[in-house]
């Protein structure tokens, strides 16, 4: 049985804590959510703009147990890109926070639970949805690409399974949200803790705001994950000279934690007797493919680990053989009941059955030590994390070519650079991608260059000296 | 440079906004860009600008244009 169905038989314990301090019972949340689908018939697609207070949480939740079928997305996203997605997909349904009801112009408000109504709109449903369809994610956080995550039942309850066991995930853990809950991850961290009846602290705070920290002490929070970033923060906070006496386990994943950041939280970690665990996923495998065990943290803080229970790793040539051999680089390819269905791009991409048959090619290039263990060495997609935030250079080419601009983006994690030609204005490129992504200005470097090297079919040379 | 001069270059710079919008309604969050990342990129430029290390405490509390000075002056940096 799938963990959203069965959690009734945790009744009395405390499900969730939100930040205005309302507090509930799984019994409680079970009967909210249920509440909320009520009026909504199964396989009907609905768009929740979720953000880690009870009311989004209690939408998902509803939505799943009914086999209504939620696409979440940041409630940070511009009302543009809401209604570009809204065209493309048709949902039936809108569950948002009532402060996004009014610039929202469409439909009509049915219900409405806490700080959120459900919204009917004036599409009919011309496409069905595949029967193992449960979940649709985005690819690219908040730039409303349509481009979207298949993820089946079996898909998340047997990554919620898995994550429950090798993190050792019981009733008794307290996690808090770090991470947006439309984010894989960020609701990753959700399900494995609903699955094994424990209380979460919702919140929307930063690790920047006096008032998480409150609630952290207050709710003596046991565990959080954080991206790269978080982990840049907590550094920057000083984590060493916190006494956090309740916290036993912090994990870490969204994108590859540097070397010298990993090394010191691994020690940090030790020293606090908090477990520390170094994982790695992607919205294409639900979530989470790999783990390092906390007690490698400390020898081994540069590698992904190991494939998570239930599931497996091996690496390709390019040819398309298997690498037998350690130490030996190859694309890293994974085996789960996690992979998810595929992609859609289109409501009609709905229907489709699962196109991935368990094995997913991640596009990042690992090798594999004598004793096992995976380690990253480089990408063979062009994608980039910006502040844990997946950014697909192409699209970021492509949205400034629309505008007119010429430019190349390479870079590395948390610092995109984007090779521009001296004609464009780079405060301007700058300010563009800045508000297209929605990431801080700061991690975008506008290199101003007399040409974009292309070779003679106009395909842009990454590897030519004047842009590496 | 004064450090009025540092402090106020320290604003527009991780912020992106002209001098004339610092006053006592420039607060957390008030500007897209005063976000948490934004945040830590202030943190860091105060410190490396005015060498010093702020406790954890001063940097989440580190809420405003106008606290901020008072906030730094417990570093013995003074306006």
């Amino acid at each position: 049985m799938i963990f959203f169905d069965r959690l009734e038989d945790f009744a009395s314990a405390p499900a969730i804590t939100d930040d205005s301090g309302i507090r509930m019972s799984y019994y409680e949340l079970v009967q909210k959510s249920d509440f909320i689908s009520s009026q909504i018939k199964k396989r009907t697609l609905v768009f929740c703009l979720a953000d880690n207070s009870w009311e989004s949480v209690a939408g998902y939740l509803g939505f799943i147990r009914k086999r209504i079928v939620p696409l979440l997305l940041s409630n940070t996203l511009n009302l543009e890109s809401l209604n570009g997605l809204v065209d493309v997909y048709r949902p039936e349904y809108i569950w948002l926070p009532l402060n996004k009801v009014e610039g929202l112009g469409i439909g009509s408000e049915i219900s409405r639970l806490g700080t959120y109504a459900l919204i009917k709109t004036n599409y009919q449903q011309d496409y069905s949805l595949h029967r193992d369809l449960a979940l649709l994610l985005t690819t690219s956080g908040s730039t409303g690409s349509p481009m979207l995550v298949r993820q089946s039942y079996q898909n998340i309850s047997s990554n919620a399974d898995s994550i429950c066991a090798y993190l050792g995930i019981t009733g008794q853990d307290r996690p808090i949200t770090t991470l947006p809950m439309n984010y894989t991850y960020g609701l990753s961290i959700i399900n494995s803790h609903l699955c094994a009846g424990a209380e979460i602290i919702l919140t929307n705070r930063s690790l920047m705001d006096k008032g998480f920290w409150e609630l952290l002490r207050k709710h003596r929070v046991t565990t959080f994950g954080g991206v790269p970033y978080t982990y840049e923060i907590l550094k920057r906070l000083r984590f060493a000279k916190m006494e956090l006496p309740d916290l036993r386990v912090i994990t870490q994943a969204g994108g590859r934690l540097n070397p010298t950041l990993a090394e010191e939280f691994a020690g940090l970690c030790h020293q606090k007797e908090i477990r520390f665990f170094i994982m790695y996923g992607q919205t294409e495998a639900t979530a989470r493919m790999s783990y390092l065990p906390s007690h490698l943290a400390l020898s081994r803080f540069s590698s992904i680990g190991i494939a998570i229970p239930g599931g497996e790793f091996w690496l390709e040539n390019e040819t398309g053989d298997r690498i037998l051999e350690s130490e030996s680089p190859g694309e890293l390819i994974y085996r789960g009941e996690n992979v998810s269905m595929g992609y859609a791009r289109h409501r009609f991409d709905l229907e489709r059955p699962d196109e991935n048959h368990g094995v997913l090619r991640t596009g990042d290039i690992a090798k594999r030590d004598g004793d096992g263990l995976y380690y990253i060495v480089g990408r063979k997609k062009r994608f980039l994390k910006l502040f844990g935030n997946r950014i697909n250079l192409d699209e970021i080419e492509q949205k400034l070519n629309e505008l007119g601009m010429d430019c190349a983006c390479t870079g590395k994690d948390d610092l995109m650079k984007i090779y521009v030609t001296t004609l464009t204005e780079a405060s301007l490129v700058k300010r563009t991608v800045a508000e297209f992504t929605k990431i801080h200005h700061s991690a975008f470097e506008v290199v101003p260059i007399d040409e974009i090297p292309r070779n003679e079919f106009g395909k842009i040379q990454y590897t030519h000296p004047s842009i590496l | 440079m004064t450090n009025e001069e540092k402090y106020i270059n320290a604003f527009t710079e991780c912020f992106g906004v002209d001098s004339s919008t610092l006053n006592a309604d420039f607060v957390y969050q008030c500007v897209p860009s005063w976000d948490s990342v934004g945040h830590m990129s202030l943190i860091a430029t105060l410190e490396d600008v005015f060498e010093i290390t702020m406790e954890t405490d001063d940097i989440i509390d580190f809420g405003s244009f106008t606290t901020g000075k008072e906030t730094l002056g417990k570093y013995g940096i003074t306006f």
